[in-house]
């Protein structure tokens, strides 16, 4: 099963590959992972997502947690959380298709960053599987490149 | 007081933590701290080989429970210190290395001598560190040591580059390191203390399983308080040896693939197996759904990560394993109504069956005329030495049947790589345990096989006045493998004959030791108390019956029940 982890961890150099290196060195996945300062220079956040059953996120988790510059790991995805992911696709738009794909955007509350005679850069932000909806829409029309952020989650404020 | 320079803080911050010795190679990148040493007061132990410097400071720490200090020069000097860390890593053993590092300005320049070592030792590591700004040179030193000998303890790498430890600094004061993101769990949770000592108390067939946890938390007194009140047998890891008197009738010896019958079997049968700082490691449980498979699991750990790893826990406890066996002793000895005499006679049936299994599968072997058994030679070194030598072993038969037949009393007298399985571990280690108790008789049993893999540091035994006794189990073969081959690739010794061994005497002789042999049984015991009585290193060579194998033996992969037998 899939598991959103979000990690706090100190700002230190080689923090990632601490991280990185205990999931290649304990053959744990990692289907994505993203990283960046917090409101404190000194802090990074970190979400990472993985797979596996109960006892294989358990051992991640701790795992995670024995890495001395953690300071902080929750299964985001134990609850209610807000998942978003961004990416940037560059999709072959020429005379025959360039309405159409703006069409595509529009629905998906996408926007046009980029424009040249033969395509779009656009730019779309969603859940995971949002994202891959927009990306199975596109394929047919001809996907040029595409560049995605990784998944960044949050658990839901309590709503007492 | 005034400015002083790296070098100088590094031998203070040492000096604070109590070092007085730490062992080392010298080269460009750590010749001002090794001139730095020279007048320190601390000693420096010069070593033949790096590996042989993190290897004698992790047998100072396993006899001292004291962080051991190795010193390395950059680039090779480091990488050759990897298998060490490895070694310490794998058994929790508090060592702090410190290496040197090319200037900051050259890193990642491919400088001479220059090896990424934090990167290399990321994953053999607690933690370690690479010092770029002076003044983060005595903060990161104090972490290193505290972060070392506290939690379960570990291996940490301190990489000095050359410039930061030139730099002029303001010393600062001393204060308790406290870490945001770093406080491990001692207490237990007392809860889970009371849920234990009820499944115990409501066990017919308990089991305690113990590990090398009891004798790094120096627990040895209250689990043995706690096996002898209820009458628990107790079965040890290789790590776990001394952390319960060998001899004491509660004793089966040690469990897994070269375990006693007794222990197998006992935990093949338990209802109740009480975890004590062990980590459920695949030499012990051999085919992981059959291990203990009728029993309530409890485990003491220090480190969450052992818990529920390779086998499913009922009762977790994360705390320090004195703090939980004293929690667990208190309850016992405050719970209303309990008689322990009541709990004593309900075990019965179960020491019992435990006798019967011992009576009949003892850990034994077959004599054979005047060819020298290695089980012959352990069991003269046990009743000449009284059991309470300091003993360490490289890797192979002669450590199995060193860990069967020598019976440890007391804990931190077995000195042995169990995790990593290093051949070459135990000269060296003998070494940094001689040096921490110089009046204490150390011996290395050893093969003929590991022996060699560290045999250079003999000149650093005599250079130092460390007459370790060193007993090679000599079959020129290397000999575990080879039991391997022949029960299971058809006698088939690929790589595994010795066909050129040296004249282990006249080696000796050569490196201003003794050198004595024996070839027939008879000879064991005269050339055993000859190397006792010889203030001098000492290599004892004994030819052993070449074939012989290590038994119980439980193949890889099978359940611990489906044991091997003589």
């Amino acid at each position: 099963m899939k598991h959103t982890l979000s990690v706090l961890l100190q700002n230190k150099p080689g923090v990632l590959s601490r991280v990185t290196g205990l999931f290649s060195g304990r053959g744990f996945n990692i289907e994505s992972l993203s990283v960046a300062e917090t409101l404190d220079a000194s802090v990074s956040s970190l979400t990472l997502v993985t797979s596996g059953n109960d006892a294989i996120v358990e051992q991640i988790t701790k795992q995670l947690h024995k890495l001395i510059d953690v300071i902080k790991v929750t299964d985001v995805s134990e609850g209610e959380f807000v998942e978003r992911e961004m990416v940037l696709i560059r999709v072959k738009a020429e005379s025959n298709t360039r309405a159409e794909v703006l069409r595509v955007i529009d629905i998906f509350r996408g926007k046009v960053v980029d424009v040249s005679p033969k395509s779009y850069t656009v730019e779309v932000t969603g859940s995971t599987t949002k994202i891959k909806a927009i990306i199975d829409i596109l394929k047919p029309i001809g996907i040029k490149e595409i560049v995605r952020t990784g998944t960044i989650a949050m658990a839901r404020a309590s709503k007492s | 007081m005034g400015k002083i320079n790296g070098s100088q803080a590094i031998i203070k911050c040492l000096q604070e933590e109590g070092v007085n010795t730490i062992f080392g190679f010298p080269g460009g990148a750590v010749i001002d701290l090794f001139d730095e040493l020279m007048d320190s007061g601390i000693k420096n132990v010069l070593v033949r080989h790096e590996q042989g410097a993190v290897h004698a400071a992790d047998g100072y720490a396993r006899v001292t429970g004291e962080v051991g200090v190795a010193l390395l020069t950059s680039g090779p000097g480091a990488t050759n210190g990897v298998t060490g860390i490895a070694t310490a890593y794998l058994d929790s053993i508090p060592i702090v290395v410190l290496t040197g590092q090319v200037p900051t300005a050259l890193i990642g320049n491919d400088a001479f001598q220059e090896v990424d070592i934090v990167g290399i030792t990321r994953p053999c590591t607690k933690h370690n560190y690479l010092v770029k700004d002076a003044k983060d040179l005595v903060p990161t030193l104090r972490e290193a040591f505290h972060v070392a000998r506290t939690g379960r303890p570990g291996p940490v790498l301190v990489d000095l580059p050359k410039d930061v430890v030139a730099t002029m600094i303001n010393f600062p004061e001393r204060k308790p390191v406290r870490m945001q993101t770093y406080q491990p769990t001692y207490e237990p949770h007392m809860g889970q203390i009371e849920k234990a000592c009820k499944t115990i108390l409501g066990a017919k067939r308990p089991v305690l399983y113990v590990g090398g946890g009891v004798i790094l938390s120096n627990a040895n007194e209250e689990l043995t308080e706690l096996a002898r009140r209820l009458d628990i047998p107790v079965t040890m890891t290789l790590m776990g040896l001394g952390g319960f008197p060998g001899t004491d009738p509660l004793s089966m010896g040690m469990l897994g693939m070269h375990g006693s019958y007794t222990a197998n079997m006992a935990v093949s049968q338990c209802d109740v197996l009480i975890a004590v700082g062990a980590r459920f490691d695949d030499r012990v449980t051999g085919r992981i759904d059959a291990f203990a498979p009728h029993a309530k699991i409890i485990h003491i750990d220090i480190d969450p990560t052992s818990i529920s790893k390779n086998v499913k826990v009922d009762i977790p406890i994360v705390a320090d394993c004195k703090h939980a066996l004293t929690a667990m002793n208190t309850w016992l000895t405050q719970a209303k109504d309990l008689n322990e005499d009541e709990i004593k006679t309900k075990h019965e049936p179960w020491l019992a069956t435990v006798n019967e299994w011992t009576e009949k599968h003892p850990m034994a072997y077959a004599t054979d005329g005047e060819i020298i058994k290695p089980q012959y030679v352990i069991e003269m070194l046990s009743k000449l030495t009284g059991g309470d030598a300091i003993i360490t072993t490289e890797v192979g038969q002669h450590q199995m049947w060193t860990a069967q037949f020598y019976k440890f009393n007391r804990p931190r007298r077995f000195i042995t790589s169990g995790g990593l399985g290093t051949m070459g571990f135990g000269l060296p280690a003998a070494i940094g345990a001689k040096m921490a108790f110089p009046d204490e008789l150390v011996i290395d049993v050893a093969g003929d096989g590991s022996i060699q893999m560290n045999i250079q540091e003999l000149a650093t035994a005599k250079q130092y006045g460390c007459p370790v006794k060193i007993a090679i189990l000599n079959n020129n073969y290397l000999g575990m493998v080879r039991q391997w081959q022949e029960l299971f690739y058809d006698k088939r010794y690929a790589g595994t004959v010795m066909e050129v061994t040296p004249d282990f005497v006249k080696l000796a002789e050569a490196y201003g030791a003794v050198g004595l042999r024996a070839t027939k049984a008879s000879e064991v015991e005269g050339v055993i108390k000859k190397a006792l009585a010889t203030d001098n290193l000492v290599i004892m060579d004994f030819t052993i019956a070449r074939e012989e194998g290590v038994f119980p033996m439980v193949p890889a992969g099978k359940a611990t029940t489906e044991m091997l037998l003589v």
